[in-house]
Order: C-alpha cells, then structure tokens, then sequence
C-alpha cells in the first residue's frame, strides 16, 4: 500500500522529521483507521508530484506512543507539515488532495 | 444524439457506488467513477457490519470496501479522483463540470451519499481533533482509561459507545429523549455494558477545553432546563447525517432535508439521472439498501440508453 513512503519511529522522528533540510508531510496512520487506508494511496500519489521538494513519512501511531502524545494527537488520520522543525500545517480528517495540495504548497 | 465522453458517470464511491459501477459494467456501458476523497464513504469508520449477508462473522467496514472496490476493478471500471464542481442537465446530454475539465454523458447515477451532522455548539469546531470525533474506530485508542462523551441515540451512537466502552473507564451516552431509537440487539448491549451510562433528556450545550483539548462538555436537562458539566477527555457525536448534494443546487428535486427525491426506479426529476444510497430520501440506510437502491439504478441507466 505504501512502498515508497518512508515509516517513522518514536526514535527516528527528530532526525528523519525535525532535522530535515525539507519540509516533511507526517502522515499519523494506524492500522486500525479506516480511513486512514483510504487516505494512503492519495498521499502516494501527491509525494510523486512533490519528489525533492518535500519529504513524505508515514507514522504508526499504535507502535509508537510517544510523538503523538507529545504533539497533542488525538485523532487520525492527522497529517503535520514541519519545515525547519516547526509545524506549519496540521489536518485532521480524511481530506481530498486539493486541501492537501493546499497545505502543501504553503511551505514551498 | 451526439457521442457523448460516455454512458454513465457515477458521483461517489462507498457501497452505492462501487455497486453502480459492478452492474454498468456488466451491462458493458462505457462508465466513470468519480471519486472526492478516495473510495469507501461512511462506512470507512465503521469498525463491524454485522447486517450485510455474506459475513457470518461480521465484516469491518474498510474491508467490506476494499472488497468491493476490488471487486469493481476486476471489470475494468476507472475510479477517478476528482470532483465535480457544477451539473448541466438542461439538455438530453449531461454536463459535468469538473476539477480541470467538462465531460458530458447520457446518464449519471448520483451515490454521493451524506456526512455525519454537527451539533452547531460552541466548542465543537475548535476542539475538532482535540477531543471532539465521529470516528471511534480511528480515534478509540486515544482515550485508553479515560472518560468520554457520546452524543445522540440511533444506531451509529449505540453500536460506537459500545465500541468505545472496549477502550474507555466510561462512555456517557447522551441523548435528548428518555428512549433509543437504535435497533434492539444494540439498544440490549448498551444497558448490559457496566461502562456505558445512559443521561437521557439532556442537549450538549458546549464542548469546553484548554490548548491540551477537551476537558468537559455541558448538558442541559430538557425536561428540567437544569444545566451540568460533566469532566471528560473525549466527546463523540452522532446526531445524524445530512446528505453530500451541495454541488446539485437547484438542478434536482430535494426533500426538505436536501436528500435527492427518487422513486423506485431510483429516477430523479430529471430523466436519465438517478439517485442511490444514503443521499437518496429513503427510509433506511445501510449499505444492503444501498447496493439495493444501485442496482435497480444502474440497470434502470441501461434500459434509458437503450432508448434513446
């Protein structure tokens, strides 16, 4: 379903997310959300038309407690935009790619 | 008639949809799905169906669709991601208006289908994603041990609460009669489950918090007009849906609550133009009715383009 989208720990998070050069979209997933499946295949298709100029991740937060928890997350699918380790975007919801495109472009 | 870019256009891709699409293509018609957000609908965040026949055991609502969206593109059927913005049905061919283009067809079936209602209190939209949901199968795990507050008293608030009640220390089941209106067997489980309390006759007047989220929700009694609060980490809310026809506008017949007019045949007021599932004026919905409704819709769009 998302092979070409990098997954992110509770460990990885500040070296892959926060010390990025780019601005990275987090995908907050979990297997058991519905519609974050759904939402997958959409966020696959919108990191191709942004390939170098934003970094797409994927985050599991049943595996990993501790970064949604410091972040406030209390509901997914939740996408965050980080630039320079800052948030810039957050959505929350199952969303189309326009709105998604939106938040994206904010950052470039 | 001039060549139109196709048969039959179906707008959405939950069970009606994907249904639309089985039959159309069946029927060899040269269809379009569209797609705004991508397919499943309502039932994405339906953690089990229990009543669509096939599934002993129950079935979750992502699977049931991944099911059938499979099923769909084993006939060959596109389901694009796109919205349509505006129709055109003035003339025997139909316009679409879309994101980036407009593509005329001789039939389109409408299977939109519709959202969960919001209360309109204050608290409600700030707090979104901060402790206020209408997915307790996305957001569940978040209040491992907690307390939280669900609102309404159908079906969707019954069998949620009760999944919730799998996660929570307590679910306060608010509801503004002195009855349930969900179906029996669910109605039997909620007052079973120790973890659900049931506060009846009471209206949610705000949902309250700071930056870390929701902290509690006030009620009022209607009977008595006493107001309370009650301290909760979460508040879901299903009062209800109200159905997806904003891009429709005045181009179909409605009914008072916006839901597309259609008879049996799932005809609307325009000929060659039909409504199936959930945004369809119908007594029941559930997804064995809207595969139902498609059904009858997508051959009832043949018989049409037969005859023209």
């Amino acid at each position: 379903m998302s092979e070409g989208i990098l997954e992110v720990s509770d460990s990885s998070f500040d070296s892959e997310v926060l010390q990025s050069e780019i601005p990275v979209l987090v995908d907050f997933w979990a297997p058991w959300c519905g519609p974050c499946k759904a939402i997958g295949p959409v966020i696959e298709e919108i990191s191709k038309d942004y390939k170098d100029k934003i970094k797409f991740v994927k985050f599991n937060v049943d595996n990993n407690p501790v970064t949604p928890g410091n972040l406030g997350i209390r509901a997914i699918p939740t996408l965050i935009l980080f630039k320079g380790g800052e948030q810039l975007e957050q959505i929350v919801g199952m969303v189309g790619k326009p709105k998604i495109e939106e938040a994206l472009n904010k950052s470039l | 008639m001039k060549a139109a870019d196709y048969d039959l256009v179906i707008i959405g891709s939950g069970p009606a949809g994907l249904t639309a699409a089985i039959y159309a293509a069946r029927a060899r018609l040269n269809v379009l799905v569209l797609e705004k957000v991508a397919p499943g609908g309502q039932i994405l965040v339906t953690d089990w169906i229990e009543n669509f026949p096939g599934f002993p055991e129950g079935i979750s609502g992502a699977d049931l669709v991944m099911k059938m969206t499979e099923q769909v593109r084993r006939f060959g059927v596109e389901i694009e991601t796109n919205e349509v913005l505006a129709l055109d049905f003035s003339e025997d061919m139909k316009k679409l208006t879309l994101n980036d283009r407009t593509i005329s067809t001789k039939t389109v079936i409408i299977a939109t289908g519709a959202s969960p209602r919001k209360l309109g209190i204050p608290g409600e939209e700030d707090f979104f994603g901060k402790g206020v949901s209408a997915c307790a199968t996305c957001d569940a795990p978040f209040y491992r041990d907690k307390v939280v507050a669900a609102v309404g008293g159908g079906d969707t608030a019954v069998q949620e609460s009760i999944y919730l009640a799998r996660f929570v220390k307590k679910v306060y089941l608010i509801h503004r009669r002195n009855e349930l209106r969900a179906t029996r067997i669910l109605q039997e489980r909620a007052f079973a489950n120790d973890k659900i309390e049931i506060v009846w006759d009471s209206v949610p007047t705000s949902v309250n918090g700071s930056i870390f989220g929701v902290e509690s929700i006030s009620i009022k009694n209607v009977k008595t007009d006493e107001a309370s609060d009650l301290s909760v980490d979460g508040c879901f809310i299903w009062v209800g849906i109200s159905p997806n026809t904003g891009f429709i506008k005045d181009a179909l017949e409605v009914d008072k609550s916006g839901f597309i007019v259609a008879n049996a045949k799932m005809e609307t007021s325009v000929p060659g133009v039909y409504a199936a599932g959930d945004v369809r004026n119908t007594p029941l919905r559930q997804v064995a009715t809207a595969v139902g409704d498609s059904a009858i819709a997508a051959f009832e769009a043949a018989n049409y383009i037969e005859n023209l």
